[in-house]
């Protein structure tokens, strides 16, 4: 197992060095000096050259890079130009609050969808499963942030079920979880359609397998098959696709937290947009693709605990 | 290729989102002659009005007409969405297919490029090159087609790797057909089909992204009518006017329906898997 787990970090290294040097790339190329960007059009020469001086934009290229590599392997992603405070301090601030939405939304996929696509699968064509796949296709289509005012026109502000508001105190879990309701809601539906749909195509192919067939005849439960040797042998592309997603969960939790105005990466990374914070988001871009790949380590890591032959191979 | 379109009529969910997008196609062209009003013409006397009477959705803050907003704003996610697909089937198309039919170190090296684009969140890739190249119609374009370039990479790279191996194009090398011939003139009809699907159904991801884009605040800019930015608008003054959101909230979800239900129904009729069935 212990082998297993460091071939697959030393896979990640070179994948979060490309990423770095993307990260690098991309704030570079785009027009624009971030010295006049943030002291505006009407900036006296000496006043950009001790900004640009300040932000160690004067060095060579190649310094630079290799500067941002090196801090960016410790952890440093050096100040946000608007609070002056260190980048990953401001970044763990708010990242449990992105971290509890992540999770909520997938646990709240996982057991809508999970259930519904086996559902779905065990009545091919029948009336559940055109519901289901029906329902899947439009859950799917749905923008979060049309879905997210949907739910919270109707739990809310119609019926009051739930705070509109959602900056949650850390340290009280009930306030945490109640305010994480609406917003879990928005994503865990989306994500509850994407893993029906993929469940309902993994069953299918799974049952029609020589190996149900026989579990049957030796006289196995119709649940205990479908349960344990069906969802077994599915749960491998069940696992790909939530791993997957969770980039997409990611992406649609800025969207979530504007919503519900609730704090969280995706706050940050608009307002270090709009505030041309670019060592923010240089630090924000790092951390997100760190995220995404910390995410398929795990599932590369679930495979090998599903399917033994995986760890083998 | 008339059994192939037979059968993608014959589900009715196929059906139903092309009769959907069809209808969101013609609102859009013909949004100048059906549009009851100037999408940008203010009538501050009948601000917020409710849906009935003579705004038949109701107006905004501004007293601006909805439906009329609604039907010009379908112009922009088409176009948006449209070109960004084209840029990105283009673009990643020819890098897959070049990835395939080059091999080697080449492939290597481009498809780790791709891994890495593929590795950030869509949405916040998006984000951020809009923000930074300032948000208008082209450059819209060019991030969601960024966005959208590293899949097609991969969806023409494989069938172009199985494909060069063919006799047909061996045959075509041994008369000394030059590469671009053999490439755009004998591989390309053959991945076609593959790349087409997988372009319905990211156009579904793209009208999404465009939305998501203008609902941040990142879209074309006002007054032009956006749906994303409709539904901000309308989330701004939720309070007073919950249709302001719902309407272009609703627009948008069945394009994407529309044109999800379209992509299912390609794919599956294309899919050789679910073809013996």
């Amino acid at each position: 197992m212990l082998g297993f787990v460091l071939r697959r970090l030393l896979a990640a290294i070179p994948t979060l060095l490309a990423v770095l040097t993307l990260v690098f790339v991309i704030v570079r190329v785009v027009p624009g000096d971030p010295a006049l960007v943030i002291l505006g059009d009407q900036a006296t020469p000496e006043a950009t050259a001790a900004v640009r001086e300040r932000l160690g934009l004067d060095r060579p290229l190649l310094v630079q890079y290799f500067d941002f590599l090196g801090s960016a392997l410790q952890g440093d992603f050096g100040n946000s130009l608007v609070t002056n405070r260190p980048i990953l301090s401001e970044v763990r601030a708010v990242l449990p609050h992105t971290v509890d939405l992540t999770l909520a939304s997938m646990v709240i996929g996982v057991a809508i969808g999970v259930p519904v696509g086996i559902w779905a699968a065990l009545n091919r064509n029948g009336v559940i499963d055109v519901m289901a796949r029906l329902l899947s296709l439009i859950g799917l289509s749905f923008p979060v942030f049309v879905s997210g005012v949907f739910l919270l026109l109707a739990f809310g502000l119609h019926w009051r079920l739930f705070p509109v508001i959602g900056s949650a105190d850390l340290n009280d879990p009930l306030d945490r979880l109640h305010k994480l309701v609406l917003p879990a809601m928005t994503l865990g539906l989306l994500m509850a359609a994407y893993i029906t749909r993929v469940t309902r195509s993994a069953m299918l192919q799974s049952l029609g397998e020589d190996y149900m067939r026989t579990a049957r005849a030796k006289g196995v439960p119709r649940r205990r098959v479908v349960w344990v040797h069906g969802l077994r042998n599915a749960a491998l592309p069940i696992v790909t696709v939530v791993g997957l997603y969770v980039g997409i969960l990611l992406g649609n939790s800025v969207l979530t937290e504007i919503v519900f105005n609730r704090p969280g990466l995706g706050k940050i990374i608009v307002g270090a947009l709009n505030q041309r914070d670019y060592p923010m988001l240089q630090g924000l871009l790092v951390i997100y693709c760190f995220l995404i790949v910390i995410v398929n380590l795990i599932t590369d890591l679930l495979y090998g605990v599903i399917d033994p032959r995986v760890k083998a191979a | 290729m008339k059994a192939l379109l037979a059968k993608v009529w014959a589900n009715p969910m196929t059906f139903l989102g092309a009769l959907l997008c069809l209808a969101i196609v013609l609102a859009a062209v013909l949004a100048p002659w059906i549009a009851p009003y100037d999408p940008a013409d203010q009538d501050i006397i009948s601000r917020l009005q409710p849906p009935g009477g003579a705004y038949p959705f109701g107006t905004d803050q501004f007293g601006r007409d909805i439906l009329s907003r609604l039907l010009w704003g379908a112009r922009i996610s088409l176009t948006v969405s449209l070109g960004a697909i084209a840029v990105a089937v283009v673009i990643g198309g020819t890098i897959g297919m070049l990835a395939g039919y080059i091999g080697g170190t080449f492939d290597l090296l481009v498809m780790q490029v791709m891994d890495v684009l593929l590795s950030f969140p869509s949405l916040i890739l998006g984000l951020i090159v809009v923000a930074l190249l300032g948000p208008d119609l082209i450059n819209l374009v060019v991030a969601i087609a960024l966005t959208a370039i590293a899949p097609f990479a991969r969806v023409a790279r494989a069938p172009t790797m199985a494909l060069k191996e063919r006799a047909f194009v061996e045959a075509g090398r041994a008369l000394g057909f030059s590469h671009p011939r053999i490439l755009f003139r004998h591989i390309l009809p053959n991945i076609m089909s593959e790349v087409m699907v997988m372009a319905s159904l990211w156009m579904a991801t793209a009208v999404r992204v465009e939305a998501s884009l203008s609902f941040i605040g990142l879209g074309v800019k006002p007054p032009t009518a956006t749906w994303g930015g409709m539904t901000r608008d309308g989330f701004e003054n939720i309070l007073d006017a919950p249709w302001l959101a719902i309407l272009p909230g609703l627009a948008i979800l069945l394009l994407v329906l529309g044109l999800n239900m379209v992509g299912d129904g390609l794919r599956d009729a294309t899919d050789p898997r679910l073809r013996q069935e």
